[in-house]
């Protein structure tokens, strides 16, 4: 996804409440969802983001829309995702040439993160790859599907690589998910966090993951274009759900710690750096089964073995002041060391406070550290905080 | 009430202006979380940065709608941003300005004309 720096100007016409996401500023040659007209109806204000027509906030507004979904349940169209089948008889283990997950072990039903990096190590793109059985499905970032279909293309020749171009994807979050998605789609409720399977909706085959990017219980659910405004309007009929936009998405991300792909991560962030660890089991690390055999392997196992030279990490503004993206942060209130920047920042409505993350170097990133972030002008206090700043809720 | 392309109101009090921003601004904007407003006796020019209103989402300002002395502040935004959303032609002013030449407002729009830029 791509840079959203706000306009510093009362325009609010122009300024869309949105940090995340437009390729392009022209209103002009934008995609539509199998539910724009549904957005419209719902009182969306639409804008452009990463070449779609999106919904970034309803009449609840972004406040509202975080709020409901922290409390109750939130619909989002996230249609504009990029859904890709890998076919071929090994491969996981083929597409693990790519990623530094190991795919090999995940079982059918089964979805774990990951992401594409390069051979220098930083970070091409993430997302979650499931396995359902006779083939893999991964759903990547809208503003990089087709340069990682191409990446795939070119570097896994042997399987067969299909863009799902006509299915939606659908995201239900919050506590009240379950209940309602169970409620139309039973079957749903006996899934646990990262669990993929197909269910039916009156005779509509859905793909259903129990995963997110909220940081509460949820589900996202694929289904075929012609279905899906149908589908959402089920949902919708449930009193507990409400539509939320790409605005309440981003602040709902990041209160969860969760990264945005081309602010939090980009191709000069490793995933050591990033804090994302944790996505790379033991079989790819040194020693491992499958060790290395990644683009950048060299660099990220040196990093897991060695510790990496700085780290993404929590910041809490110590002020009421919002620090965004691309705030810089020093390591005294006058004078001293430019020690790196924020790069998701904003106002956490369930913190009630502004959050925000960025990069350090190690000597600084322990929870509880003051440190300095500059805001028009002026050093204002912030302290590293542990992630993620809103404790998650998922259904393990 | 005078209007600026800005998207803010203006509303004479005797030898002073009271300047906010409108109902469509403060709609736009969505939910307020922090307001800084200037320094009381600050000389301002025309266009300059006065105030910053940090929505859910976005940083904004409020521009200087003209030449002249802030002369009082609305404290009450800084404790309760919210009270923009509330009630943004009323109890949400940001600041007050020395009104020298009331004919500055002249250039401005009308609630009409604000309306009609509305469009």
């Amino acid at each position: 996804m791509e840079r959203g720096q706000q306009g510093r100007n009362m325009d609010p016409g122009q300024s869309g409440p949105t940090g995340r996401g437009s390729m392009s500023d022209t209103q002009t040659d934008l995609r539509r969802t199998a539910l724009h007209a549904l957005h419209l109806e719902l009182g969306a204000r639409m804008v452009p983001f990463a070449g779609y027509d999106m919904p970034v906030q309803y009449k609840l507004g972004v406040m509202g829309e975080h709020l409901h979904c922290r409390a109750k349940a939130g619909l989002f169209d996230v249609s504009h995702m990029g859904q890709v089948i890998l076919r071929g008889p090994d491969a996981a283990l083929a597409l693990e040439r790519l990623v530094p997950v190991a795919l090999v072990e995940l079982a059918p039903g089964r979805q774990r993160y990951a992401m594409f990096t390069n051979d220098a190590g930083g970070i091409l793109d993430d997302l979650m790859v499931a396995n359902r059985g006779d083939h893999l499905l991964a759903v990547v970032n809208a503003a990089c599907k087709a340069a990682d279909l191409a990446h795939m293309r070119e570097n896994l020749p042997e399987l067969e690589i299909t863009e799902v171009t006509d299915r939606a994807l659908l995201a239900l979050q919050g506590p009240r998910a379950e209940a309602a998605l169970a409620a139309i789609v039973p079957g749903v409720a006996d899934m646990r966090f990262m669990d993929v399977a197909d269910h039916d909706w009156n005779g509509v085959t859905l793909w259903v993951s129990r995963s997110g990017y909220t940081g509460e219980d949820g589900f996202e659910i694929s289904l075929p274009e012609a279905q899906a405004e149908r589908f959402a309007r089920a949902l919708l009929a449930h009193p507990d759900v409400a539509p939320i936009g790409l605005g309440a998405r981003d602040s709902l991300r990041l209160e969860a710690g969760l990264c945005l792909y081309g602010h939090d991560i980009d191709t000069v962030t490793t995933p050591v750096v990033a804090g994302l660890s944790w996505a790379i089991q033991k079989a790819r690390r040194a020693g491992g089964a499958r060790a290395g055999g990644f683009p950048g392997a060299a660099r990220i196992l040196a990093e897991l073995e060695q510790g990496p030279p700085a780290c993404r990490v929590g910041l809490r503004p110590e002020g009421r002041a919002p620090m965004r993206e691309g705030t810089v942060i020093w390591d005294a209130a006058e004078g001293g060391r430019n020690l790196g920047g924020i790069t998701s920042g904003g106002y956490g409505p369930s913190v009630e406070a502004p959050v925000a993350m960025g990069y350090v170097p190690n000597f600084a990133a322990e929870p509880g550290t003051r440190l300095w972030g500059e805001l028009r002008g002026k050093r204002l206090p912030v302290t590293v905080c542990e992630l993620p700043f809103h404790p998650t809720n998922y259904k393990r | 009430m005078k209007y600026t392309e800005e998207h803010e109101w203006l509303r004479v009090e005797g030898d002073v202006v009271v300047v906010g921003i409108t109902e469509h601004a403060a709609e736009q904007l969505g939910d307020v979380v922090f307001v800084e407003l200037p320094e009381i006796e600050t000389m301002v020019v025309k266009g300059d940065e006065v105030c910053v209103i940090e929505s859910v989402k976005a940083a904004s300002d409020i521009l200087a709608p003209i030449d002249g002395e802030i002369v009082e502040v609305n404290e009450a935004l800084v404790d309760n941003p919210g009270l923009v959303n509330e009630d943004p032609q009323g109890d949400a002013w940001f600041f007050k300005m020395k009104l020298d030449d009331p004919g500055v407002l002249d250039d401005l729009m009308s609630e009409d004309e604000y309306k009609e830029f509305l469009g």
